[in-house]
């Protein structure tokens, strides 16, 4: 049917004056009602008091790369602490002249979440450059090949700890959380206590809880001579945590996939191992690619707790920096720089979270 | 491959039993016990190899240690406590530190999560901005960070008590503390009390009575308007008829520091101010997703009979956001209770830092850390089982 | 002079129970309303047609003010709606509204439902507001539902419950927003049932629909919009068999 198209033959009326442009949108946002005009002046009084000397002590008065006795006698922020320190608080104990390994470890760590990103580039190759790019990162960090010097791993410190706690936390916890969350469902009834037990035992414990029960209970557990280093406690204790929310997090998944396909595989003749890796694993762990970039957004947070079991993360480096008597005073610029540095990683991890949801939603 | 079926002695016929390595019952049954020998036999190796280091290095097992003298000091505590008391008070003391600092977080939390959240959804784009901004930057940024930030500025940033800002009457801020004036101790205070609870009480019976009365002659009463004036009527009575007394403990600067009227340590306020903001962001969030799940059809449905503004918000939109929130915000109240025992790092006195001083102090970390999992355990376990139970009574009626 | 103003009131000598003279509104910049003119006189039942976006349902939710109307008047049983509250509120129990998604509240039962209005705007008593709603329930043929809750019910069951709720605040005007468009289609007659029983007993009905059998076998009059303007206005049959418009004729050939 190949009907014309009917066209108005009114007048289209601009609205009444208050109700567009700048005075409209100052209209209904900021003043429709009277309750809402007295809180736009309240906050905007209490705006006013409090940025101008804040601007002044962060941005006017402040000092930005001198050393350390400049700062003394000034009002305002003293930014130098980060520059003068950059080294130690980013690369930690790592040798100096060497700390371009764990540089250029971060930047293809970088390098790859960035092109990870990109739907465009999900396929099997994806899984190879980031097994590549983790041995390369190993191998620059740890040294013995092509003539760089061993570096153990109790001197990895500062940035480079942080993101390798987080990211190995994350990449050795998932397959784990994988096979506990299909342990909680599954009908053997050992099974599925055992799985539930660890579940719930680390779920309702701090991370703090763990990570001492790595550092002080791990050594106890092993036979004489044997020694784990530090951080590959800390890196277990993590890992261990990570699995058992991730656990959680696949359950759900697991849970939304339809009884409908487990019996359409079972029809087939599928076993039980065919079932969920080609089956149900591949739906139900894209519908929670979101909460595990939840997970994952944690695990960065919580690598600071390490400062607790005095592991060198950049948080510990950083308090270390400030507690050099030069620089003593300056927690304040210190932290907001690093507090800076995290707000940045993590607010592009969750709003790409956010973008995700948003697209894989609407291709359900 | 088809199978015949066997057929017994009596002719019946039996489907055939498969071997029991294809039998799916009985593999289960071999791969559990399969599993639990595993399971038990590394358990065994772990504690063979346990038990030798333990006595290598001579330090005693069991929790006899308890009964020991502590010999050290705690900062700050509910219940009176000197080092001369044994271990399990020490640990008493650290347990009741961190109820301390998680009940008043929690009720602080989400009074601010709330206001947060509903200005998240305001009509005025400043509030509803600012909101946003707050909640983004406090759920990016690590807990510990926060945390050591709110302490160096108790600590660097405030003056000593000499100089101690006083931005109120009554009022100092110093790197020892919030002090503040309080009501000097007097017998009206229990009689305050005592009304406002019994105003309470009497609140709650009138509601009571006037829902009978609503359901039998349609008036409605406003019991909280009622209640809220009786809250503040009752005890300012007993103030007056227990002597109207207005002294006030202030406090003074004598020598180094303050005395009188209340002190709150740094590390407590550096905790309590870092967990509310952190966990209150999360909370918001929670308020505005429960508002947000009522759909507009439903407020509209209500406002097209006549309901007022406030009865849609207490009989349509409550209701249904309160199923969506509750589940979330026992976990994140759970969450805050155990953030609280990042008070290690910064020197508060609770239950993980007094259970580390006495692993150090007495080698026994097992038991140590047994205790440490054991107390969080039960408090996410009530909270697991209050959370069930809430979810059961409230779940909406379906096919 | 538009067509609205050419049609005269069936009983010229009574006041109309809605009026409006001169209505324009806005969403934004867009003037989605225009001009809009009309009165409804007690026990007329009027069909709103038109394509989506001609803007029929923004009309009707302006008579309840769920939308706000930015030049013109609304009056209403003598009332007129402005931003005043208490005109609004009075406004809203005099007319009921029926939507095109139910819109029951899932946390009360059936019979909750109908009795939150009776009883908190009301201020009727329990027993009583119980009663009148178990009246009304039997009214809609669904009293035996009374202690279910909404998920429990079908879609049809559901509009009807959804009537009945409307129903029980006693409103002088209902107006339906595409009541049936949500429905399956074997549960579509038993809404449009209870509709035209209403209607035969007497109650003033603005109803948006594309059910075109219930407009010529129950409407007083069926009016068409089109792009926020009310392009023409007629009893029945002169509607169907002799339009006057254009637009009015194009999108009954793609109706009917």
């Amino acid at each position: 049917m190949n009907a014309p198209q009917a066209t108005p033959s009114r007048e289209f009326l601009k609205p009444p004056v208050t109700e567009v442009g700048v005075l409209g949108w100052l209209h209904s946002n900021l003043f429709n009602t009277w309750y809402n005009s007295l809180l736009t002046v309240v906050f905007l009084l209490v705006l006013w008091q409090l940025v101008p000397p804040l601007f002044s002590w962060a941005f006017i008065n402040s000092v930005w790369n001198s050393p350390a006795e400049a700062c003394r006698d000034i009002e305002g922020a003293c930014w130098s602490v980060i520059p003068q320190n950059i080294s130690f608080i980013v690369f930690g104990f790592f040798p100096d002249g060497h700390q371009w390994r764990p540089g250029i470890a971060m930047l293809l760590l970088i390098g790859l979440v960035i092109f990870s990103k990109d739907s465009k580039h999900w396929k099997k190759s994806l899984g190879v450059y980031w097994l590549v790019g983790l041995i390369t990162m190993g191998v620059l960090m740890y040294g013995g090949l092509f003539g760089m010097q061993v570096v153990d791993t109790d001197q990895w410190s500062g940035l480079p700890l942080t993101f390798m706690l987080a990211l190995f936390g994350m990449v050795a916890g998932y397959p784990l959380g994988v096979l506990l969350a299909l342990g909680r469902r599954s009908r053997m009834p050992a099974i599925k206590t055992l799985c539930v037990v660890y579940i719930e035992m680390i779920r309702g414990v701090p991370l703090i809880s763990l990570l001492f029960m790595s550092s002080v209970m791990f050594p106890l557990f092993l036979p004489e001579g044997v020694s784990f280093d530090k951080v590959l406690r800390a890196q277990a204790a993590i890992i261990l945590f990570t699995a058992a929310y991730i656990a959680e997090v696949v359950r759900g998944g697991l849970q939304a996939i339809p009884r409908g396909q487990f019996e359409a595989a079972d029809s087939l003749g599928l076993s039980y191992s065919q079932t969920m890796r080609l089956v149900i694993l591949p739906q139900a762990l894209k519908i929670v690619i979101p909460p595990s970039l939840g997970i994952l957004l944690s695990a960065f947070k919580d690598t600071s707790l390490v400062v607790i079991i005095a592991l060198y993360d950049v948080l510990k480096t950083t308090k270390v920096t400030l507690s050099n008597p030069k620089w003593t005073g300056f927690s304040t610029e210190a932290y907001i720089f690093l507090a800076l540095f995290y707000f940045i990683c993590c607010y592009a991890m969750s709003s790409y979270s956010r973008k995700l949801e948003k697209a894989l939603h609407t291709g359900h | 491959m088809t199978r015949e079926p066997a057929i017994t002695k009596n002719g019946e016929l039996h489907p055939s039993s498969a071997p029991f390595w294809r039998d799916p019952d009985k593999r289960a049954i071999v791969f559990q016990i399969v599993a639990l020998l595993l399971v038990a036999l590394v358990s065994y190796y772990l504690f063979t190899n346990t038990q030798a280091n333990l006595e290598r290095q001579s330090i005693a097992t069991g929790f006899g240690f308890l009964d020991k003298q502590a010999g050290f000091e705690i900062g700050e505590s509910v219940i009176a406590y000197s080092a001369a008391d044994r271990y399990i008070d020490a640990l008493l003391v650290g347990a009741l530190n961190t109820i301390k600092v998680s009940f008043i977080g929690i009720v602080f939390t989400i009074v601010l999560g709330t206001l947060v959240g509903i200005a998240r959804l305001s009509s005025n784009w400043l509030v509803a901005k600012l909101a946003g901004g707050y909640i983004e930057l406090m759920q990016n940024i690590p807990v510990l960070l926060q945390l050591f930030f709110w302490y160096a500025i108790f600590y660097e940033s405030f003056p000593s008590p000499r100089e101690a800002l006083h931005p109120f009457s009554g009022v100092f801020l110093c790197n020892r503390g919030l002090i503040f004036a309080v009501p000097e101790a007097h017998a009206a205070h229990a009689a305050m009390g005592w009304s406002f609870v019994a105003a309470l009480a009497i609140g709650w019976g009138l509601h009571r009575w006037g829902q009978h009365r609503q359901a039998r002659t349609g008036q409605i009463f406003p019991s909280i308007r009622v209640t809220i004036a009786l809250c503040i009527v009752l005890p300012l009575l007993a103030w007056a008829f227990a002597g109207a007394p207005t002294a006030m403990d202030v406090p003074k600067l004598q020598g180094f520091n303050f005395k009188g009227g209340v002190s709150v340590s740094p590390e407590f306020s550096a905790l309590l101010l870092g967990l509310v903001l952190y966990t209150a962001a999360f909370v918001a969030e929670i308020v505005r997703a429960g508002i947000q799940s009522v759909g507009r059809g439903q407020v509209e449905a209500a406002m097209a009979i006549g309901l007022r503004p406030g009865q849609v918000l207490h009989l349509v939109i409550l209701p249904q956001a309160l199923r969506v929130i509750i589940p979330p915000l026992t976990s994140q109240m759970l969450n805050l209770t155990k953030n609280s025992s990042l008070a290690i790092a910064i020197g508060y006195a609770d239950f993980v830092a007094v259970t580390n001083t006495t692993i150090n102090q007495t080698g026994q970390a097992i038991e140590g850390v047994a205790l440490i999992m054991i107390v969080y355990l039960f408090f996410s376990l009530s909270m697991s089982l209050f959370m069930n139970w809430y979810n059961k009574k409230m779940a909406l009626v379906e096919r | 002079m538009n067509e609205s103003e050419k049609m005269t009131a069936t009983s010229p000598s009574e006041k109309p129970i809605i009026e409006v003279t001169g209505m324009h509104k806005w969403f934004g910049d867009f003037h989605v309303l225009s001009d809009i003119n009309l009165q409804v006189h007690l026990k007329e039942r009027i069909v709103i047609c038109g394509p989506s976006g001609s803007g029929k349902s923004t009309l009707i939710r302006c008579i309840n003010r769920l939308e706000e109307h930015q030049r013109g008047q609304i009056i209403i049983n003598g009332t007129e709606l402005t931003n005043d509250i208490k005109n609004i509120e009075k406004v809203r129990t005099e007319v009921g509204m029926v939507f095109q998604h139910f819109n029951l509240f899932p946390h009360l039962s059936i019979l909750d439902n109908l009795t939150l209005g009776p009883i908190w705007v009301r201020k009727m008593p329990k027993k009583e507001a119980d009663e009148m709603a178990m009246m009304y329930l039997e009214k809609v043929h669904i009293a035996e539902q009374a202690l279910k809750f909404p998920g429990q019910l079908s879609g049809g069951q559901q509009q009807r419950v959804a009537i009945a709720r409307s129903l029980c605040m006693k409103p002088k005007v209902m107006l339906f927003d595409e009541p049936t468009s949500a429905l399956d289609p074997e549960m579509i007659k038993e809404v449009l049932d209870v509709m035209i029983e209403l209607a035969e007993e007497g109650m003033t009905m603005l109803v948006v629909t594309h059910e075109m059998g219930f407009a010529k076998s129950v409407a007083d009059r069926v009016m068409f919009m089109d792009f926020g303007e009310i392009v023409e206005q007629n009893t029945p049959q002169e509607f169907f068999d002799n339009p006057q418009h254009e637009r009015t004729k194009l999108f009954l050939s793609q109706i009917l």
